[in-house]
C-alpha cells in the first residue's frame, strides 16, 4: 500500500533526528516536573478539583507531556506543507497520482507514531518513577487509550491541515498557525484539564475539537471514562475527525482549483 | 481511449489560453482587477518520440504551459490533450503516464536514502516488479547512481540530486517527460551526463520529451525542434536551423588574405564588417549559401584560408524576444 509506505517512510525520517528526540524528551520531562508540582500545590488546596484526585491530576500532566509532540499540541499547522505551498514545491506533490490529504495524513501518522515512542514513553516512565500515577492495570484500557490517541492525532492533523491550506490564500501562514497553536494549547486541556473550568465555558470547551486531542485520551487513560462514557468519547473524537477531514477535502479542492503556484 | 491518430500526436494544444486576474492597489482602499494573459492562445502538436525545446524569457509562459499540460492548472480557453487525455479533468490518470522533473524542486524525500524515494515511486505508480527492477538498473548504470542509493538526499550535491530526480521521473516508463530547466545550476560534467542520458532515453524508449531551459546548449544538443514563447505567444516553432534565419541572423565569412588590403568590396549580398590585418569579416544573411560568396572573393582576392561562422543562437533568440513585443505571428508555423 502506498500510504502505509508513506507513513513508514515518515516514521523513519523522524527517527533520523536522534538529537532532536533526545532534546525533546529532556524538555518534556523537565516541564512534566514543573507542571506536576504546580498541580500538586493546586490539588492540595482544592482536592478533587474537576473531579480528579491528586494522582489522577498528576497523571493528566504526564499524559499531556507524553502526547505533546505526538499529537502536536503546541503546533498550529503543518510546517513542512506550509513551506511547500509558500515556495511552490507543492506543485511537485500535485503531479503525483496520489491524494494530497491522504498523503499528508499518512506522513503525519508515521511522525506521530515515532514521536509517541520516542518522546512519549520516556517522560511517562520518568513520571511514573517519581510520582504515584493513576495508570490502568488492564490491557484493554491501554488499548482504548492507544485508539483514542490515534483519533487524537487524526483530529489534530485534520485541523492543522486546514490551517496549512490557508497558505494557498495567505502569503505567510505562520501567524495563523501560531494563533491556532495557542488555541490548541489552552482548549486541549494542556494548561488545565477542561473539566476544571466551571459553567457554560467549561462545557463549551469540552465540545470543541481540541478537547478530542488531549482531554479525551487522558480521561480514557485515567479511567475517568468507562463504558458508555468511553464510547461517547471515542465517537466524539471520530466525529470531529470525519468533519474536519471532510472540510479539509473541500478546501483542498478549492485550493487546487485556484492554485497559483508561487514562484513559477 | 485514444485512437491511432491521437497516438501519433501525443500532445495536442489548440488555442490554449491562461488568464490570471491580479488585484492591484489603486488608491487607499480601491483595488482594481487586472488581467494577466500568461498564455495567450498557443497551438502546437508534438508527435510521439519527439524531443522539443520550449524556450522563452522569464515570465513568458513556459511553466504555465507545462502546468496546464500536466493538469494542475486549468486553461481559461482552448483545447488540450495529452495521450488523448484532458489533463485538467483526469489529472491522476494522466499522472501515471507522464514524468515531470523540475530543476529547482525535488520530488525526493529529503531525509531518507535515495532508494527509499524510488521504492515510494514504485508503489505510487504501481510499477510491476520486473519493469521496476530493469528501469532502476538502467538508470543506476547510466546516471552513475550506484554509490548514491544509500545516501540521504539532503547530503547529495545538486548534480547528484538532479540525476536522482531524473531517474525518479522515469521509473514508471512515462510516455511524456516534461523537463523544466533540468540543467540549471549544474557543472559542465553533470550537464553533459544529463544530456547524454536524455538522448539515450529518447532513442531507446521513444519517450517524448518537452524541455524548457535557458541553457541553449541543451537545445542545440538535444532538440531538433524548438518552440519559442514570448508574452504568452508562440513566436517561433520549427527547426533549430530555421530559428537562425527567423531571427534575421547573419552568418559570417571570415577570410584570411595574403596581405593587408582595404576592406573587400563588390561582393553581392555581403558586407565587410571588420578588418584586422590580413583577416576580414563579411556578414551575409543566414539563409543564403556561402559558396557564391567564397567564389566571388577567391576570384578577386588572394585568398589563403576561410571559415564560416554560424550566428550565435543566443543573439538570434534575443532578437526574437525583442521582436515579440511588436507581436509578429509565428513565422515558422506548426
Amino acid at each position: 500500500m502506498l500510504y502505509t509506505a508513506v507513513a513508514a517512510g515518515s516514521f523513519r525520517r523522524y527517527a533520523t533526528y536522534r538529537m532532536a528526540t533526545v532534546a525533546g524528551v529532556f524538555t518534556n520531562t523537565v516541564f512534566g516536573f514543573i507542571v506536576a508540582y504546580t498541580y500538586i500545590a493546586l490539588w492540595d488546596e482544592r482536592p478533587h478539583l474537576g473531579g480528579y484526585d491528586q494522582a489522577q491530576a498528576v497523571t493528566f500532566v504526564w499524559t499531556g507531556q507524553a502526547l505533546l509532540a505526538s499529537v502536536a499540541l503546541l503546533i498550529g499547522g503543518v510546517g513542512e506543507l506550509q513551506e511547500r505551498i509558500r515556495t511552490g514545491d507543492i506543485a511537485v506533490d500535485l503531479y503525483r497520482p496520489a491524494d494530497l490529504q491522504l498523503w499528508w495524513l499518512s506522513a503525519d501518522l508515521g511522525r506521530a507514531a515515532l514521536q509517541l515512542l520516542g518522546r512519549g514513553v520516556v517522560p511517562m516512565a520518568v513520571g511514573a518513577l517519581f510520582f504515584p500515577l493513576a495508570l490502568p492495570a488492564d490491557a484493554l484500557t491501554w488499548a482504548c487509550f492507544l485508539l483514542s490517541t490515534t483519533l487524537a492525532v487524526v483530529v489534530s492533523f485534520a485541523l492543522r491541515y486546514l490551517v496549512a491550506l490557508a497558505c494557498f490564500w495567505l502569503l505567510d501562514g505562520s501567524g495563523l498557525a501560531m494563533i491556532s497553536g495557542l488555541a490548541c494549547m489552552f482548549f486541549s486541556g494542556m494548561v488545565l484539564p477542561l473539566r476544571v473550568f466551571p459553567g457554560g465555558f467549561g462545557e463549551l470547551a469540552q465540545l470543541l475539537p481540541w478537547a478530542a486531542m488531549l482531554q479525551v485520551p487522558a480521561d480514557v487513560l485515567l479511567g475517568a471514562r468507562t463504558g458508555g462514557s468511553l464510547l461517547r468519547g471515542l465517537a466524539f473524537q471520530a466525529m470531529w475527525g470525519v468533519l474536519l477531514l471532510a472540510a479539509g477535502r473541500l478546501v483542498q479542492s478549492a485550493a487546487t482549483r485556484k492554485v497559483v503556484v508561487h514562484g513559477g | 481511449m485514444s485512437g491511432a491518430a491521437a497516438a501519433e500526436r501525443l500532445i495536442e494544444v489548440d488555442g490554449v489560453e491562461k488568464v490570471f486576474s491580479v488585484r492591484r492597489k489603486a488608491g487607499r482602499l480601491r483595488r482594481v482587477k487586472d488581467e494577466v494573459r500568461a498564455v495567450d492562445g498557443i497551438s502546437f502538436r508534438v508527435p510521439r518520440g519527439e524531443m522539443v525545446g520550449y524556450i522563452g524569457p522569464n515570465g513568458a509562459g513556459k511553466s504555465t504551459t507545462i502546468k496546464m499540460l500536466t493538469g494542475i492548472l486549468v486553461p481559461s480557453g482552448g483545447r488540450l490533450r495529452v495521450a488523448g487525455i484532458d489533463p485538467a479533468r483526469e489529472r491522476t490518470r494522466l499522472a501515471r503516464r507522464i514524468g515531470v522533473v523540475f530543476g529547482q524542486r525535488t520530488t525526493l524525500w529529503w531525509d531518507l536514502p535515495l532508494k527509499d524515494s524510488y521504492e515510494l515511486v514504485r508503489r505510487m505508480y504501481r510499477v510491476p516488479d520486473t519493469a521496476y527492477r530493469a528501469n532502476l538498473e538502467r538508470c543506476v548504470e547510466l546516471l552513475d547512481l550506484a554509490p548514491l542509493l544509500d545516501v540521504p538526499v539532503r547530503q547529495l550535491s545538486l548534480g547528484q540530486r538532479m540525476r536522482g530526480d531524473i531517474a525518479a521521473a522515469l521509473l514508471h516508463d512515462p510516455e511524456v517527460l516534461y523537463l523544466d530547466e533540468p540543467t540549471i545550476g549544474l557543472d559542465v560534467i553533470s550537464k553533459a551526463k544529463v544530456r547524454e542520458f536524455l538522448l539515450e532515453v529518447n532513442a531507446e524508449r521513444g519517450t517524448t520529451v518537452l524541455l524548457t531551459t535557458h541553457d541553449l546548449t541543451d537545445i542545440e544538443q538535444l532538440c531538433r525542434r524548438v518552440m519559442v514563447i514570448d508574452h504568452g505567444r508562440l513566436v517561433y516553432d520549427g527547426g533549430l536551423a530555421g530559428l537562425r534565419a527567423a531571427g534575421d541572423g547573419e552568418r559570417t565569412l571570415v577570410v584570411d588574405l595574403e596581405r593587408e588590403l582595404p576592406p573587400i568590396e563588390g561582393v553581392p549580398g555581403a558586407r565587410t564588417v571588420k578588418v584586422e590585418g590580413p583577416r576580414q569579416w563579411l556578414a551575409f544573411p543566414a539563409a543564403r549559401s556561402a559558396a557564391p560568396l567564397v567564389a566571388a572573393v577567391a576570384e578577386r582576392y588572394p585568398l589563403v584560408d576561410l571559415s564560416v561562422r554560424e550566428p550565435d543562437i543566443e543573439d538570434v533568440i534575443a532578437k526574437l524576444y525583442a521582436g515579440g513585443d511588436s507581436g509578429p505571428d509565428s513565422p515558422g508555423g506548426a
